[in-house]
């Protein structure tokens, strides 16, 4: 069970003057119950990258297998892979269009040709993984505050029971608090149900607390694909392509420089947190 | 009195369920008292639903206090006599950069408010330039807005509203929809807009990195100002802030947990330099 | 998909016609079209061809790109040709099964091609030509004489503006929900019509959700920057004739007077 991507490469307006090469020979192996990191400034193909997972776009050339099959073979059943592949667009309350809550989370299950009976026990188990609470069920979705809105858009994609859930950038426009509850109620899902997460987000430190694994994109490559701290050890290159390493490692360098024998390689405040105490009392 | 000034500024909307009947009453703003010097860097932190954006409108006088009164440079806000004067001299930034840009070409966009106010041609040509230039957005003023970055929309929403010589300018929420590239970009031309031009600056943010250099911050909570003082000071009380559902950038939240571990670090870090200067004291 | 059509949009370029005041390009197209109903002979649309052929030349737009836009007509200009073609009445020519082509039935057929293609060239070039906005500047200038019997000239401008800079930022968010939907298992293609008329519904909803979200943050961001309709407005760019716009308006007139000569003569 994984997805892979095979030499894939994407062109925008091929034939035009005005061609752009967003992807370049992207080569990935997605395994199951993965928690991924995907970065990249805008413009960096990050977006057009996801789009390719659940064969919303076609590569120019090269491939993507999800089982081992290519996606874009004659007979393959995409609406089946993108129940497989989740993918929760950038701004996903915008989507929401039923009349409450509970309907609008039974539209992607309804679309898989499910029962009655099992698309609404998928919804409200769906709903239930997001933390949202009954009494907003049978509410319209647009009477619903912003971050409420958002757990209802992705329980609408994790009510496809999908193996791999990808999410565009799920915190954007949220207050600090709306964005922990967010990414803590995604990790939490992610340990229950052990389900593969492909976070894509612009902010390492967003990211750096939860994914075991971060895939840094630019300019339509993979410039790096590495657990956090080897990453985040090329903070003057991430620099240089418009990104930067979570604040923590920047005082960690900061204090070695200083001459303080610390990891500078620590990744989140925790981390650095004990590592400041173990220098301080040795 | 300063340029902007609240006294006991209360908005309250009437809640409606489908039939239409009344559910019930939300005070968005409660009792608010602010009042600005001209020249002042402001910030308005509140997490989403706190009132901020609503407490913003009124500067601009696109919502009228339920109770209270707002004076902008000695206005009253509810005296329709001024309200074109209010607009001109309280210009406003909104959050989505799609939303606000009515040009179909930068200059055209930039030129709207003077065109509005009834400035003479050859004038809004160069209120434009500068205005542009200001910013750093004068090479693109050919430009269709649709093929620009958000950062760089939101520099030509930001000139828009320069060209109209305003004394004070509200940006609500200016950077929320904008990746960090984008963020700095907008700080960076608000900022020298203070510095340089000597305007004053409101900003509402919950980006807390963008509120350092504020002269002044408010935080917002529930329609009333919940904690008021420097950057400083706000930062160091980083409980409170979380209570707020707010947070604070990772040294200042590093110092913090070093502190109740019993390092011996002031609170209200801001920077690295001074946490590392700080932390090395304590070796 | 949608944003292939390039039927008349703005093309980039520095021409005599793209510098002639917005006014003069409108009257010089409603009378190149009008032109074309005035003659009816050979000789008229020889004239009428070379007209725009010189004022393509002109523009500095390459005709391959003009043509190209004009794709998505062909399919209207093939069912004018063929129910004039067939649906004629007089002299019969040939006779396919129960159809007749006639003499006459050719005739206005090749006639009616000939003008459909003039206009919608010669009014692409407008368009090709003429940014959006001087466009509706020089629409409402022409049009100011209405204001006085109650149209709201400088209102109709600005809504036609606004709506073509909101355009391209809605078929984009089209596009986006539709993606989302589609990665919900939406099908927007198969069935019949009525499920493809259900399908659209996860699609409208929320577009005309944003649509109006954005026209009233819209609204919001004018009245902030002091708009109050078209009272005490100036002009950034206020449109006033130059020396090449009068003597493009004596072209025209010659043109047309000999057209009018023309189909008098001919």
């Amino acid at each position: 069970m994984s997805l892979i991507l095979d030499h894939v490469n994407y062109v925008y307006g091929e034939d035009t003057a005005l061609a752009v090469h967003a992807l370049k020979d992207v080569n990935l192996v997605i395994p199951d119950g993965q928690f991924i990191g995907l970065i990249g400034h805008t413009g960096s193909g990050k977006s057009t990258l996801v789009q390719h997972l659940n064969g919303l776009m076609k590569p120019t050339s090269g491939a993507v297998y999800f089982n081992g099959e290519d996606i874009h073979e004659k007979d393959y059943d995409k609406k089946q892979l993108r129940s497989k592949v989740g993918l929760v667009f950038q701004y996903p309350e915008h989507q929401l269009f039923e009349i409450d809550v509970f309907k609008d989370v039974c539209f992607g299950p309804k679309n898989l040709g499910l029962s009655q009976k099992e698309v609404e026990l998928r919804a409200y188990a769906a709903l239930k993984q997001v933390g949202l609470e009954d009494e907003y069920f049978y509410q319209s979705p647009f009477d619903l505050s912003g971050g409420q809105k958002r757990r209802v858009a992705i329980a609408g994609v994790l009510a496809m029971k999908p193996d791999i859930l990808v999410l565009d950038e799920p915190t954007a426009g949220l207050d600090p608090k709306g964005r922990d509850e967010i990414l803590d109620q995604i990790a939490k899902l992610k340990e229950e149900t052990g389900i593969t997460v492909i976070l894509v987000s612009h902010s390492m430190e967003d990211v750096a607390k939860y994914v075991e694994r971060i895939i840094v994109m630019n300019q339509g490559s993979v410039l790096y694909d590495d657990v956090p701290r080897e990453v985040f050890k090329h903070y003057k290159e991430l620099e240089q392509v418009g990104l930067a390493a979570p604040q923590v490692t920047y005082i960690m360098q900061a204090l070695k420089k200083r001459g303080m024998p610390v990891d500078t390689a620590v990744t989140t405040i925790a981390e650095a947190k004990q590592e400041i105490l173990r220098v301080l009392h040795r | 009195m300063g340029i902007i000034k609240t006294d006991k500024l209360t908005f309250e909307y009437i809640r409606r369920d489908e039939e239409g009947n009344v559910e019930g009453i939300t005070r968005a703003v409660d009792e608010v008292d602010l009042d600005i010097r001209q020249g002042d860097f402001i910030a308005i932190l509140g997490h989403n639903g706190s009132g901020k954006s609503t407490l913003a409108k009124h500067i601009n006088a696109i919502l009228y206090p339920t109770e209270g009164t707002v004076w902008v440079d000695g206005m009253d806000t509810q005296d329709e006599a001024h309200l074109w004067d209010i607009r001109q001299e309280a210009g406003m930034v909104f959050q989505n950069p799609d939303n606000q840009i009515i040009g179909q070409m930068v200059e055209e966009d930039v030129g709207f408010g003077p065109e509005n106010m009834g400035v003479p041609t050859k004038e809004i040509w160069e209120r434009v330039e500068e205005s542009l230039k200001a910013v750093g957005m004068y090479e693109f003023r050919k430009h269709s807005p649709n093929k620009l970055s958000g950062g760089q929309k939101q520099r030509v929403s930001i000139a828009g509203v320069i060209a109209m010589h305003p004394k004070c300018i509200i940006l609500d929420e200016p950077t929320a929809m904008l990746d960090p590239n984008g963020r700095k970009e907008v700080i960076r031309a608000v900022r020298a807009l203070n510095d340089v031009e000597g305007i004053t600056v409101v900003l509402i943010t919950h980006y807390m990195e963008e509120i350092i250099h504020a002269d002044q911050v408010f935080v917002m909570d529930q329609g009333h100002i919940a904690m008021e003082g420097t950057p400083r000071e706000i930062f160091s009380r980083v409980d409170e802030l979380k209570e707020l559902r707010l947070d604070v950038p990772q040294v200042t939240l590093l110092a913090h947990e070093l502190r109740e571990k019993g390092v011996d670090l002031p609170e209200g870090i801001l920077t690295i330099e001074e946490f590392v200067e700080a932390l090395d004291r304590c070796r | 998909m949608i944003r292939d059509i390039t039927l008349g949009q703005y093309y980039q370029a520095d021409s005599v016609i793209h510098r002639l005041d917005p006014r003069v390009k409108l009257v010089a197209t409603i009378g190149f079209i009008i032109s074309l109903f005035v003659v009816d002979s050979w000789v008229g649309y020889v004239v009428a061809a070379l007209f725009l052929a010189c004022m393509i030349k002109l523009s500095k737009v390459p005709f391959r790109y003009m043509v190209k836009g004009m794709r998505a007509i062909v399919f209207i200009l093939m069912i004018t040709v063929v129910f004039n073609l067939f649906l004629t009445p007089g002299e019969p020519l040939v006779t396919v099964w129960k159809l007749t082509i006639t003499k006459q039935g050719l005739r206005t057929a090749v006639m009616m091609a000939v003008r459909l293609s003039f206009l919608i060239v010669g009014s692409s070039l407008m368009t090709l030509t003429t940014t959006p906005n001087s466009l509706t500047d020089g629409m409402e200038k022409l049009m100011k004489p209405l204001k006085y019997v109650k149209v709201p000239v400088h209102e109709i401008a600005m809504m036609m503006s606004i709506a073509l800079r909101f355009i391209p930022i809605l078929l984009e968010e089209t596009d986006k929900i539709m993606k989302a939907q589609i990665a919900r298992g939406a099908d927007f293609e198969s069935g019949n019509l009525i499920k493809k008329a259900k399908a659209m519904v996860p699609l409208l909803v929320p577009l005309f959700i944003s649509a109006f979200r954005r026209a009233n943050d819209l609204a919001m961001a004018m009245e902030a920057r002091c708009y109050r309709g078209g009272e005490h407005r100036t002009k950034m760019k206020p449109l006033c004739y130059h020396a090449a716009d009068r003597i493009a308006y004596c072209v025209l007139l010659v043109y047309f007077a000999g057209c009018v000569a023309i189909r008098i003569f001919f």
